[in-house]
């Protein structure tokens, strides 16, 4: 059989719609909502014959491709390479890229190092840093978001909470890009990423390990699990870099696509000022409607079949969470942005086994900026067009000029 | 369907209809009951679904996986004896009748 884009060839299942379009053009990741439609409306799945692809967009279908490892392994990617058949550009997540028994004993640990109660801890820290920094942007008027804010503000306090001796910034950032865009084909996104490896691998490689460690913070909590026996030393090391890889670029999006959607629909920002218990679930509809990760794989490991469908063993199936948070069937109104809604169940954080293990430091975090936001801003403008940024997996703003306001 | 009571902490009795294969949580969630926050959505990561099981109820409920147990310790509400993760629990037709107490808060 051909290879295509580091997997298989597939034939197209029978009734499955073959649809020819390329989900990782730019101007889709730009602006996927009708590319989310229309995948939703052709069927539970469609054929991409371009990378030889199954996609699913429709709530229920991606959710049991996403969800269920048995039949769906995470351990041959969750991009479109299959790990099967080609070695991945870095060694392999043991987390994020692995199945049952071995993902239990480093969720466990993860999960542990940043459990609800371990990033509650951190809140006041939290608040202080997003005060200031508010502060500062409400002192200076107007302002590029992405930069100043969304990226400030988790690259100061995330590196101080994983206990790392050094900051580099870009290094965080960057290496996220990177990571996600390795999730897609061959293309020029994929190529740039790439070639920022020489200057942000070694770097972050260099963190994960022991010495460079404090000893408090999420990455403590990690050795401690070696020094327990429960995992080795290099497996620490490489939860060490799960979070590195995973847990900057992506708040960065929830905290952008936060200030995106409040400055969007100034009625919902009145309405959450009016009603700060709001806040939690308005960052769960923050979540829903923009999808910040909008695309993962799985890769079918034997013969099955979903919702009549025959899928092939070795079938990659882009799953796409941003069309399925969209789901009209699934979520009344979808296209509407309402902070009263409760979008338990969306898939922005995944579901299941794999489901984010740093969503409750990401949660920490932009409760900490719209808190401060709440208490000092009363209104959020722009200031210039709000531009997003294409990547493979992520689906984030690039650019976010806006001015903060008080009455 | 299987019958699931939930009892809010001012004793108001909410008595759900829980599909056979789905979790608790869903049941809670689909009902409208805000009593569950249920953040992550069944990963057993945000411990917004807890729930403390009636005492006589207990028995009826597979032993607790060690995520679980170290997942209760990061719970709003004071972890008691009876304390479980309403994602976690399986609905089948053993549990027909099962109450649970809702706590103060979930975060
Ligand atoms: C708004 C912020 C975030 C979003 C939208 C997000 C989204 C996701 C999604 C969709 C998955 C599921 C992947 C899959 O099933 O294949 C996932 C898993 C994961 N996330 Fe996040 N994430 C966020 C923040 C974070 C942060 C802050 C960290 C680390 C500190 C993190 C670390 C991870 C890790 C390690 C996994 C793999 C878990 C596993 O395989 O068991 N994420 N995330
Ligand atoms: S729903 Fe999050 S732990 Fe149960």
């Amino acid at each position: 059989m051909k290879i295509i884009e580091g997997h298989h060839e597939i034939d197209v299942p029978d009734g499955v719609p073959v649809w020819d379009v390329d989900p990782y053009d730019v101007n889709i990741l730009q602006d996927p909502s009708d590319y989310y439609a229309e995948l939703r409306s052709k069927g539970p799945f469609v054929f991409i014959p371009k990378y030889s692809i199954l996609a699913c967009g429709r709530h229920k279908e991606t959710k049991e491709v996403f969800s269920d490892w048995e039949r769906f392994v995470s351990s041959r990617g969750v991009g479109l390479q299959d790990f099967e058949l080609e070695e991945p550009w870095r060694p392999r997540s043991i987390i994020l890229e692995v199945d049952p028994p071995d993902h239990a004993i480093t969720r466990r640990v993860l999960a542990r190092a940043l459990s609800p109660k371990a990033t509650a801890d951190l809140k006041e820290d939290f608040q202080i840093e997003a005060d200031k920094l508010i502060d500062e942007l409400l002192e200076k008027g107007s302002f590029e978001a992405v930069v100043e804010l969304a990226e400030e503000f988790p690259t100061t306090v995330f590196p101080k909470a994983v206990g790392l001796k050094e900051n580099n910034s870009r290094a965080l950032v960057d290496y996220g890009a990177m990571v996600f865009n390795a999730l897609g084909p061959d293309n020029e996104l994929r190529r740039n990423a790439m070639a920022m490896g020489p200057t942000t691998v070694p770097w972050i490689v260099e963190q994960c390990s022991r010495k460079n460690l404090k000893d408090k913070g999420f990455g403590a909590t990690i050795f401690a699990a070696a020094d327990a026996g429960e995992i080795n030393e290099e497996q620490a090391e490489k939860l060490v870099r799960s979070l590195l890889s995973a847990g900057v670029d992506t708040t960065v999006t929830g905290i952008g696509s936060a200030l995106w959607c409040l400055a969007s629909f100034p009625e919902q920002f009145k309405r959450l000022k009016e009603d700060p218990s709001l806040m939690r679930p308005a960052f769960e509809e923050v979540l829903r409607f923009t999808s910040p990760v909008h695309s993962f794989c799985r890769t079918a490991n034997g013969d099955t079949e979903v919702s009549g469908v025959k899928i092939a063993e070795g079938s990659k199936i882009l799953c796409v969470l941003g069309a399925a948070n969209a789901d009209e069937t699934q979520w009344s109104d979808p296209n509407k942005f309402d902070i009263g809604r409760r979008p338990t169940g969306h898939l922005a954080m995944g579901t299941g086994i794999h489901g984010c293990v740093g969503q409750n430091l990401a949660r920490a975090e932009v409760a900490a900026v719209l808190t401060s936001i709440l208490n000092k801003v009363d209104k959020i403008e722009f200031t210039g067009e709000a531009v997003w940024r294409p990547n493979n997996a992520i689906h984030a703003l690039d650019k976010l000029p806006l001015i903060f306001k008080t009455a | 369907m299987v019958k699931i009571t939930l009892v809010e902490p001012g004793g108001k009795q909410i008595i759900v209809d829980a599909k056979e294969g789905g979790s608790l949580m869903q049941a809670a969630v689909a009902a409208g009951v805000t009593g569950i926050v249920a953040e992550c959505g069944g990963s057993m990561m945000c411990a917004t679904c807890h729930v403390y099981v009636n005492e006589d109820d207990l028995e009826k409920l597979p032993k607790k996986s060690e995520g679980e147990d170290e997942m209760l310790d990061s719970t709003a509400s004071i972890r008691k004896e009876n304390s479980r993760l309403s994602c976690q629990i399986k609905i089948g037709p053993e549990l027909e009748g099962l109450k649970v107490y809702l706590p103060e808060s979930q975060y």
